[in-house]
């Protein structure tokens, strides 16, 4: 008996009996779907995290201040202290210093209310150098960029985000107005082009960006501290050089060894991949329990597959009795289980691309179905049914046929 | 005429737990090729055994049986079935047809077991209902069909393989008179054609259609003899 014929008689047996072989695939169709779905969701957040960091430009190196510990004891995350300045900034940019750094910029955050008229918004002002949108790989949608004349002269100008200028000037063009920022007038010289993203929890598009003379002005403070450098490294290939110049010159210019280091030097890739920790380990519980429902959806094959070796004595007694040997009648069975974990595998893919692209209208959240995770879960279906196919088929072959022909 | 079984000495012993009980005690006989024989004795006499041990179902525990001069009697499992395959044409009492499949299917299954392939299986197959008269039932499935023509479908897929001996196991036990009949008839046919038939029963007037009767009572042998109704 060929593979064709032993094929040919396991579909039909399994279309004998419709309905109590549904209801056996139906564990194997739920778990393989939500296998496809979590698997899915936990691919499209990674996707979706990668592509908002690495909106944030290319190459870049992300500077912050490290860890600040207070009298008592209580530690702050990273960026809490306020160890990086201008000068470290300033050091980084030099090329003889750091020869792998293309463009560097330095930013302070502060929280304040932008106030036109009526309208007022609060947003995060940043004070940036001239090197900020090349870094951050930005471009503006209208005016133009503060110059590095009004970064000396801490001019009273103000780059508003996309969505800031939406918020403020409801129509006509912002450029050339004047905004109060915390009382301070300053004029509005550009708008930001939309990023559309919005990496590290905020808007990249509600924003206000002033030379950063101007923001510690503002803040009334002279100790030049910062709260980021972004770095731009001058190639992808130069990335990990910048990296170790960078730090490098830290560890020297705060005098610190690398166990006691006050700030932290970030890649877009390490990002990514804090990130993404998270969402692995979400993804693995889903994960975890999308297999224990595969694992008794398993174990329905089997359970069916015993029932069907029972009912079907006298069948498998004529088939011994007319020329089949056992191992026949193992491979027939392992089929048949194979057929039910197969086809309860590609309904269970095709419900879960169905339902993957159902999902993210409804709870936006992106889900990316990969090929691997499809193969991977037909693979699984399909070993699924062998292997819980594996005794009751031994069953079946292991009955002498005086024994099946005679029951009744 | 040369011997298509030969048997001797066999006995089958079956044991559970500390209890044997001997179901058959020594049993020697020769059937040759082209005879009709009835093996003829009550339940519990020893012919189901028999039965079992002539159809290579089941081994003996002592001595040797020789089919179509072959020793299958200490054969594992696998050969024995190729052995049923090729040589033994099976027919039961219960008809024993796969109710899911039409009568060609059931007619050709020992044919898929030998690898024959699909076109000469089918061919063969037709052939074989042609020859019990159900040349028009090719297509039905067992259940639209009248028991004795189930029983005639079980006689073709006995015959499809063209084994030695065909083995039938009170084969009209589960047929009214006129279906009985008509199944005897079809064997008196095809022992007229030439084949060898092993017939197990308990009714005697079934028995006496045979032309030799080997009756069997406490798992030995106790008469063995020429019927009248032989040609």
């Amino acid at each position: 008996m060929n593979w064709f014929e032993t094929v040919r008689a396991g579909v039909e047996a399994i279309r004998a009996h419709r309905l109590r072989s549904a209801l056996t695939m139906l564990g194997i169709v739920i778990g393989i779907s939500s296998v496809i779905l979590t698997v899915g969701l936990g691919q499209g957040a990674q996707d979706q995290v990668k592509q908002q960091i690495s909106a944030l430009g290319s190459n870049l190196l992300i500077v912050s201040p490290g860890s600040s510990t207070s009298t008592t004891g209580m530690r702050g995350g990273f960026g809490s202290a306020s160890t990086l300045t201008l000068g470290d900034a300033t050091a980084i940019a030099d090329p003889s210093v750091v020869p792998d750094a293309k463009r560097v910029a330095p930013t302070t955050s502060t929280s304040r209310a932008l106030t036109v008229g009526e309208t007022n918004w609060t947003t995060s002002v940043v004070g940036t150098t001239t090197t900020w949108p090349d870094v951050r790989t930005r471009t503006l949608s209208s005016g133009r960029f503060f110059t590095a004349n009004e970064v000396t002269q801490a001019a009273n100008v103000v780059v508003l985000g996309s969505d800031t200028s939406t918020e403020l000037f409801s129509f006509g063009s912002p450029v050339g107005q004047t905004v109060s920022v915390d009382g301070t007038p300053m004029t509005v010289i550009g708008v930001l082009a939309p990023s559309g993203s919005t990496a590290s929890g905020t808007s990249e598009d509600d924003q206000a960006l002033t030379p950063i003379s101007t923001a510690m002005r503002l803040s009334g403070t002279s100790t030049g501290s910062v709260s980021t450098i972004y770095v731009e490294a001058t190639s992808s290939d130069t990335l990990s050089a910048a990296y170790q110049e960078i730090n490098a010159l830290l560890l020297n210019a705060h005098g610190v060894t690398a166990d006691a280091a006050d700030f932290n030097i970030a890649t877009q890739d390490s990002l990514v991949e804090t990130a993404n920790s998270t969402n692995k380990t979400l993804t693995v519980l889903l994960g975890g329990i999308a297999a224990i429902s595969l694992l008794v959806g398993g174990i329905g094959v089997m359970n069916i597959m015993l029932v069907s070796v029972t009912e079907r004595v006298r069948e498998i007694g004529l088939r011994k009795a007319l020329g089949a040997t056992p191992s026949v009648i193992r491979r027939q069975f392992l089929v048949e289980a194979s057929v039910l974990g197969l086809a309860g595998g590609l309904v269970g893919v095709a419900i879960g691309y169905v339902g993957a692209s159902l999902l993210p209208s409804l709870i936006n959240q992106p889900v990316t179905v990969s090929a691997v995770a499809t193969f991977g879960a037909i693979g699984t279906a399909l070993a699924l049914g062998i292997g819980f196919g594996v005794y009751p088929a031994s069953r079946a072959a292991r009955l002498t046929p005086i024994d099946a022909l005679r029951s009744e | 005429m040369s011997a298509i079984i030969e048997l001797a000495g066999v006995r089958k012993t079956y044991r559970s737990g500390t209890i044997e009980f001997e179901a058959l005690r020594g049993v020697d006989t020769r059937i040759d090729e082209g005879e009709y024989v009835a093996v003829v004795g009550p339940s519990g006499s020893g012919k189901s055994t028999l039965m079992n041990i002539l159809g290579c179902l089941d081994n003996p525990s002592e001595g040797s049986y020789l089919l179509a001069g072959e020793d299958v009697s200490r054969m594992s499992e696998a050969q024995l079935a190729e052995v049923r395959n090729r040589r033994i044409g099976f027919v039961f009492q219960q008809f024993n047809l796969l109710s899911s499949l039409p009568a060609w299917r059931n007619v050709e299954l020992p044919l898929v077991y030998a690898g024959v392939p699909r076109a000469a299986r089918r061919e063969r197959a037709i052939e074989a209902l042609t020859r019990v008269g159900l040349a028009d039932r090719i297509l039905n499935k067992p259940g639209e069909l009248s028991g004795g023509q189930q029983q005639r479908v079980a006689v073709a897929r006995a015959l499809v393989t063209e084994p030695a001996l065909i083995l039938a196991d009170e084969p009209t036990g589960n047929l009214d008179s006129a279906s009985s009949a008509d199944v005897l008839a079809l064997l008196d046919e095809l022992h007229a054609a030439g084949r060898t038939i092993v017939l197990i029963t308990h009714e005697h007037d079934v028995a006496a259609n045979a032309q030799r009767n080997l009756v069997i009572r406490d798992g030995q042998i106790t008469s063995d003899e020429l019927v009248g109704a032989a040609s």
